[in-house]
């Protein structure tokens, strides 16, 4: 044995490293997610600015501005409308997708990396394609068709212009943003879905399928009452990701045309960085958090209910 | 019968698999033209977008590299992610095995705990902690960011390296044990060894969410040359309001494409920290 | 060669009482089993023993000395896991040689260590495998050797044959106590499978929820269970216990045979109703109650081959036990209690 080594240290105690091991990254996490939220919450009940972050008590006079801001209230809505939009497309196009993917066929690793890439590459790079795409002048999508002829010529169903402005007018604008945060969770949703999928032992498929069930049938009474939690996962991540995202919505339009497409991450961005009024910028971002809470909520049940299962 | 409906069956799933990869690949095809095409051919409303009308050029890719700051980003993002995924291990390997291993009743609740924190969104983070940065002088300094971004690789790191380490045999550390290690000694010579691949993740993950970060480096780095490629691509290829499309693209192309590659060969073991054990 | 003793022992996990005062002593040398149910808490008494878990009340000694406050590392002890736990990242070889490792023994005498300790257990061939290429058998021989290699003063196995197909179990078995009786190594042996304690212990030590029920050697476990519990459990199919009066009589299977086979005047003689019989081919097990005067308890006999008496199901017949062969219980406290038939 050796001598010296008594066993008395520091490394045998199991309860004395639980604690030291933990403690950096508790303290870690409590200084700089706690303390900055804590922080947002006394910004937005005081009058500081990026010039002068001395500040004073003001009561709820942040938030009931924002309210009382047309931007605001429409930069609110936006936020529901592209997280709620997009995502319940994301559910069925993944759906649809993770099924196809969870089939055998050939050149199945290259099919998934280009499937996969608008997850996998980074953001606001992938915007900037998009940007590109949706050039007021040169855009894909225009040239397509003026050459179908359904665009530049008098009478033409899309117009008379010889482009459509995808990011210049409202409704479009809207409708590309959407398109783009699609683009963007498309992939996440569907590796959790077919992760969900792969999940489903082989014999309740097989005996489906002797019962009879095959193809939307299957998938109605099997599959899908099997996967819905996941499928809720996915979901409620996807709400998350889009409801609190500012990258697309900043690259691609900075929130305009006037600010059509505002959301409360950008017009944070706008107020509180750009025009320096912390304390509003603070107020408008807390207005996620009720809904970020609650699928915080959402969230910790089903864990609960895998665990139990 | 058989043999034709097995043929149409195929046949609606390769259509719709090609309808999936259009869409999601058509942005990088879409770069790739613009990297390799010539100006006179780009800006041309005219011809075909999305072909080559003229023979193709590497003009863009020589300026982005030789006329840009572009280099520049690579290495500054490189070096945050590796100082990232560096501060990531620290925190979250103890945090982790403490929580998986010593932890009882609270382990679990105090684990979720930790995970919920990567729900509080940058777009909150942002503003408070860019006073953090200000008051502590490092305001266009990398630094901001490597302080910064552990704020999300920490929590969910932490949560999925839970999992790694309690799907290694509580009998083989105990073995360790007897076998003449301290409870510290045996995390070091044969847990930490045995989960190679999960610590693999870790800096796998750090790096490339290092990399997609947007937010904190829009708002703490307004000096160009301490930019990451996440926003010196799309804020300095910008000349006024022009966009220098061939080099922008090229930039986006090049810094997109390698970490799609690595994240690709991980997402599996990132989604299954998304389900939460809703999927064993 | 050590003497381990615990005094006192208890381990709560929550609201779970694991192990409730428990006291015992192996000897030098000795072979010791600890045998019970699952959850009867005879791991958890070997855990507390390695060191591996820490006691909630009482102490743990070896060779006199308490060592409560000593890490597994410092005890001295070896321990082969059910699992056999191996570090799959590591070489059969490096594997055996990891306690000498981290015991800074000189690399050249613990290559010597490791060939011996391997060819010990015959796996001389196979030390440049790795775990996952090997059988469970061989496994389970890398435990052992592992084990041995550092002459520990204790050995401490928890059901390392458990993992093994039926018929290595018992040349492994074999193999086991033939090699604990050549280094004579204190050896702590937990098992719930009653054959292995019978054939291995020295001295069988009977647990069930957190006690100890009985400790002595094998023999006198089946022929003279302390209480119900340790009647109950010893023996397959184990003993018959039939109310009489505020007591229990309790006779082995074995012993409750046709009463033709059992001389007249110290037998005690049932009328057996035979609900059902099974042919093992080396015995028969008949299944039924007794009539006449006991009351209606569930028997079964076991008899042998040799014996040619037909036994249909459902007739009775004449059968009887030796009154030497009657153990008695107290029908409240389960304890064994002496003397004869009232």
């Amino acid at each position: 044995m050796t001598g010296q080594d008594d066993g008395g240290g520091i490394r045998d105690r199991a309860g004395t490293l639980a604690v030291l091991m933990i403690a950096p990254a508790i303290a870690y996490i409590v200084a700089m997610i706690g303390v900055p939220l804590l922080l947002a919450i006394n910004y937005s009940l005081s009058d500081a600015t990026t010039g002068d972050p001395v500040h004073h008590y003001a009561g709820l006079v942040n938030y009931r501005s924002a309210l009382a801001d047309p931007v605001f209230r429409l930069a609110l809505k936006n936020t529901f409308v592209f997280a709620l939009v997009s995502q319940s497309i994301v559910i069925v196009l993944s759906r649809v997708l993770a099924s196809a993917l969870s089939m055998p066929f050939r050149g199945k690793w290259a099919v998934r990396f280009l499937i996969m890439l608008p997850w996998t590459a980074p953001i606001a790079l992938g915007a900037i394609g998009w940007l590109w795409m949706y050039d007021s002048i040169y855009s894909p999508f225009d040239w397509l068709y003026r050459r179908a002829g359904l665009l530049g010529k008098p009478g033409d169903p899309f117009g008379p212009m010889t482009n459509i402005y995808w990011l210049g007018r409202p409704t479009l604008a809207m409708a590309s943003v959407v398109i783009v945060h699609v683009w963007r969770l498309l992939p996440l949703a569907t590796v959790i879905q077919l992760a969900g999928l792969s999940a489903i032992p082989g014999e309740i498929l097989e005996a489906a399928e002797i019962d009879g069930a095959r193809g939307w049938r299957k998938a109605a009474w099997i599959t899908i009452p099997l996967t819905l939690p996941i499928i809720g996962i996915a979901f409620l991540f996807g709400i998350i990701f889009t409801f609190t995202d500012m990258t697309i919505v900043y690259i691609l339009t900075r929130g305009g045309p006037v600010n059509a497409t505002q959301v409360l991450a950008t017009w944070t961005f706008f107020k509180g960085i750009e025009g320096g009024d912390l304390a509003q910028g603070a107020a408008i971002s807390l207005f996620m958090v009720p809904v970020l809470a609650g699928i915080a909520a959402l969230l910790l049940r089903m864990a609960r209910r895998a665990e139990v299962t | 019968m058989a043999g034709i409906r097995k043929t149409a069956r195929r046949a609606t799933l390769y259509g719709r698999l090609s309808a999936f990869v259009v869409f999601s690949a058509f942005p990088f095809y879409w770069m790739v033209i613009a990297t390799f095409k010539r100006d006179h051919d780009l800006y041309a409303p005219a011809n075909n977008p999305f072909v080559f009308n003229e023979p193709p050029t590497l003009d863009h890719l020589r300026t982005l590299l030789f006329d840009t700051h572009f280099l520049t980003y690579l290495g500054n993002t490189f070096r945050v992610g590796l100082a990232v995924s560096a501060i990531t291990l620290l925190l979250a390997v103890p945090a982790a095995y403490s929580l998986a291993r010593w932890a009882k009743r609270w382990g679990e609740a105090l684990g979720i705990g930790i995970f919920l924190t990567y729900l509080v969104p940058s777009t909150i983070l942002f503003l408070p902690l860019s006073r953090f940065t200000a008051g502590w002088g490092l305001q266009n300094s990398l630094w901001s960011l490597i302080l910064v971004y552990p704020t999300f690789t920490v929590p969910f790191c932490t949560w999925l390296l839970m999992g790694f380490f309690k799907a290694i045999p509580r009998d083989i550390e105990e073995q360790a044990m007897v076998d003449g290690l301290s409870r510290l000694g045996a995390l070091v010579r044969v847990v930490l060894p045995l989960s190679i691949s999960g610590l693999l993740t870790v800096v796998v993950f750090s790096f490339t969410l290092s990399m997609h970060e947007f937010i904190y480096a829009l708002t703490f780095i307004s000096d160009s040359a301490a930019k990451t490629v996440s926003i010196g691509v799309p804020t300095e290829l910008v000349r006024g309001d022009v966009f220098q499309w061939g080099p922008l693209m090229a930039g986006a192309l090049i810094a997109s494409i390698p970490v799609a590659v690595v994240y690709t060969f991980f997402l599996d073991r990132f989604v299954s920290g998304f389900t939460m054990g809703a999927v064993k | 060669m050590a003497r381990v003793e615990v005094r006192g022992l208890s381990k709560r996990f929550g609201g779970f009482q694991a192990l409730d005062e428990v006291g015992l002593t192996a000897r030098e040398g000795e072979f010791l089993v600890l045998l019970g149910p699952s959850g009867c808490g005879k791991t958890t008494l070997l855990r507390l023993i390695a060191g591996i878990e820490e006691p909630s009340r009482g102490e743990v000694l070896i060779d006199g000395r308490v060592v409560n406050d000593v890490p597994p590392r410092l005890r001295n002890v070896a321990m082969v896991f059910q699992s056999y736990a191996l570090y799959p990242h590591m070489t059969v070889r490096e594997n055996i040689g990891f306690p000498l490792k981290m015991h800074h023994i000189p690399k050249a005498a613990a290559a010597g260590k490791v060939e011996e300790a391997a060819g010990m257990f015959g796996i001389g061939g196979l030390l440049d495998r790795r775990p996952r290429e090997l059988s469970g058998g061989e496994r389970q021989r890398v435990a052992l050797a592992r084990a041995v290699v550092r002459n520990p003063s204790v050995f401490l196995l928890d059901e390392p044959l458990s993992n093994l197909d039926a018929k290595l179990r018992v040349s492994a078995r074999e193999e086991l106590r033939r090699f604990q009786r050549r280094i004579g190594v204190t050896t702590i042996y937990v098992t719930h499978d009653q054959v292995e304690a019978m054939g291995l212990g020295d001295r069988i030590v009977v647990m069930n929820r957190g006690s100890i029920r009985q400790v002595g050697e094998p023999r006198e476990i089946y022929e003279r269970p302390a209480d119900t519990f340790v009647a109950g459990f010893i023996g397959s199919p184990p003993m018959n216990l039939v109310e009489q009066g505020d007591r229990l009589v309790g006779f082995r299977p074995e012993r409750f045979l046709p009463a033709a086979l059992t001389p007249k005047a110290d037998a005690v003689a049932w009328s057996f109703d035979v609900t059902w019989v099974e042919d093992l081919g080396a015995e028969r097990l008949v299944y039924g109650t007794l009539g006449g005067k006991a009351s209606e308890g569930r028997v079964v006999s076991r008899i042998p081959a040799s014996v040619p008496i037909a036994i249909e199901a459902g007739r009775a017949y004449p059968f009887s036990v030796d009154r030497v062969d009657l153990r008695w219980f107290d029908r409240a406290t389960g304890l064994r209690t002496e003397g004869g038939a009232p």
